[in-house]
């Protein structure tokens, strides 16, 4: 008998120890967002929100701290990257699903996964190596530009190429789960394959692919050490594609040194952190959602 | 019917295009890091901890880093898969029949999944100065197991969730708890699973920078205690790429290869133990 009731016990322990774990979890997002509001609470005391996210007017020295240029940098980076990120996504995922070999998907399924799991630092010393030069040499000159090559286009290209194959792995996904009745009912009608693709395929698995690309925005926005190597950091609204900027990240990890010696700097780090949090949390919130739905339908 | 025709193959061309672009840029990540850092990649390098005047070209190596690196990424590992495990397991044995409930947590966890790790970083600073601590091994193993939690749940919930339901009513209807079922029939089920996760984290553990840029510091030694600051890869390519001084510059190029080489390593060590394992698995 004394066996059974260790037995049980040691159930009960475990299904407590659980609990705690999950509920550990679920407290987390809300932890971290009191967390940070507690440590930004000094400067939204001194000055209202929208004051500090419309001003553009940046001088710890005297206390002033307006987000207005990194919130701008980060939107345009986190843009660009998108642009050029999601059509390929887009036609490279339709192609893998479904034109290419099933070996090929396989070994692709597997590239994707390297590509995914290497450091953003790796992709950020790549972009000085590559883009960098690149931009300066060979892109800018034909505009009839001089630039160092550290650019808003530069961080644009290395976050597009690490945001990549996080997408196309979600959108092949969502392409999948489309039941292939519909397909072959569009081909029995008549349609050929690009038709098919087209008016049925990509119409099905449109809310999954903004899902994904919403997901993939989420990622970009909020991705640090690549883009903070190649950007630039120049604190000005960049005019064009080949002028320094200088993203909301970027700036958290540039100066967590000195942010304990200024009065209010640490303050606002923690604000930008804040702000950084509730706009992934928002993105994210919605393409899980789309995505939840798609799964449930 | 010819712009029909001609809009395919227009399609097809780019979609082809699109492939190709992708596999060239890894063939290009891997080629220009291998290129650029191999030349400076010595047996120095990677067997010493710097020595004086290492930061302006002179002897030693990264070993402090790479060392600190190895023991961030095991000790967050191994706490967040104390963490981690028991959540897998609970989602897919106890809470077998309350799907809303599982719904929310994989929500919450996707929702974890998507913070960015510069957020964690900060998150964790806050706590650190809450308690007073100073930057340290545990601090930097505090924030990077809160980081890696949710993709390590997520990728075990993967797994557990295919295991067939008549396993676990075999394994009840034995007689078995419900703590006996999961860890001894479901973890033993899916092992090729749990490695799978556990070295994805270590990846990610390992290559992370942003979330330990605040909370483990940076030194020339390797840490003897949880209490020292620790050296980390990540940070050791970002601080040497930022000298002007070609010979250190070079370095960071061989150490961001070294961390390349480890997370491949890791990956094809993944997919290994996964094959290897998948033979013990009871098949349906």
């Amino acid at each position: 008998m004394k066996f059974c009731v260790g037995r049980l016990t040691r159930s009960k322990f475990h299904h407590k120890w659980m609990l705690i774990t999950v509920f550990i979890v679920i407290l987390m997002p809300i932890l971290i967002g009191i967390g940070l509001y507690l440590k930004s609470r000094p400067l939204l005391l001194q000055a209202n929100l929208s004051e500090l996210i419309f001003s553009s007017e940046w001088r710890p020295l005297s206390g002033r701290f307006g987000f207005y240029t990194f919130i701008v940098s980060s939107v345009w980076v986190t843009a660009l990257s998108l642009l050029i990120a999601a059509p390929i996504c887009i036609l490279s995922a339709i192609h893998l699903t479904k034109y290419a070999k099933k070996w090929f998907l396989t070994i692709m399924m597997s590239v994707i996964d390297i590509l995914a799991g290497i450091p953003s630092v790796v992709y950020g010393v790549w972009g000085i190596l590559v883009i960098v030069p690149f931009i300066s040499k060979y892109l800018a000159p034909l505009f009839g530009l001089e630039v160092s090559g550290y650019s808003l286009l530069a961080g644009a290209l290395v976050l597009a190429i690490m945001i990549i194959p996080f997408m196309l792995n979600i959108m092949i996904e969502i392409i999948r789960i489309i039941p292939s009745e519909l397909e072959e009912a569009s081909l029995s009608l008549g349609a050929t394959k690009w038709q098919t693709i087209k008016k049925v395929i990509i119409r099905k698995a449109a809310p999954g692919i903004v899902a994904a690309m919403v997901l993939g925005v989420s990622r970009a926005f909020g991705e640090t050490m690549a883009v903070l190597m190649v950007v630039g950091n120049v604190i000005k609204i960049p005019e064009n594609l080949f002028e320094p900027a200088y993203p909301l990240p970027a700036l958290i990890a540039n100066n967590y040194g000195e942010m304990l010696s200024i009065p209010m700097y640490d303050s606002a780090l923690m604000l930008a952190a804040l702000i950084l949090f509730a706009v992934v949390l928002f993105f994210n919130l919605i393409s899980r959602l789309i995505i939840s739905r798609l799964e449930y339908n | 019917m010819r712009i029909k025709k001609f809009e395919e193959k227009l399609f097809r061309v780019l979609m082809l295009l699109s492939t190709v672009i992708i596999i060239t840029a890894l063939s290009l990540l891997i080629v220009s890091i291998t290129i650029k850092g191999l030349p400076s990649l010595t047996w120095e390098m990677i067997s010493q901890i710097p020595k004086g005047g290492y930061y302006f070209g002179k002897e030693g190596g990264i070993l402090n880093a790479i060392i600190g690196s190895l023991y961030l990424a095991l000790g967050s590992v191994f706490l967040a898969f104390i963490i981690g495990l028991p959540i897998a397991l609970f989602m897919n044995s106890y809470l077998v029949n309350k799907k809303k409930f599982v719904g929310t947590i994989r929500f919450f966890l996707d929702l974890l999944w998507g913070v960015p790790s510069i957020v964690y970083g900060a998150f964790g600073f806050a706590i650190m100065i809450y308690f007073g601590l100073r930057t340290s091994l545990l601090a930097g193993i505090v924030t990077v197991t809160l980081f890696i939690i949710p993709i390590m749940v997520r990728a075990m919930d993967e797994v557990f969730k295919e295991v067939p339901r008549g396993l676990l009513e075999a394994s009840f209807s034995l007689g078995s708890t419900k703590s006996e079922t999961s860890f001894k029939i479901m973890v033993r089920q899916c092992i090729p699973g749990i490695i799978t996760a556990v070295l994805l984290s270590f990846g990610r553990a390992i290559g992370d920078a942003a979330s330990v840029l605040f909370t483990t510091g940076y030194t020339d030694y390797i840490p003897t205690s949880l209490a020292q600051p620790t050296a980390t890869l990540p940070l050791a390519i970002f601080f040497q790429l930022g000298s002007p001084i070609p010979e250190v510059k070079e370095r960071a190029y061989a150490a961001a290869l070294v961390l390349t080489i480890i997370i491949l390593v890791i990956s094809l060590l993944s997919r290994f133990f996964s094959r290897k394992y998948d033979k013990h698995k009871i098949n349906f």
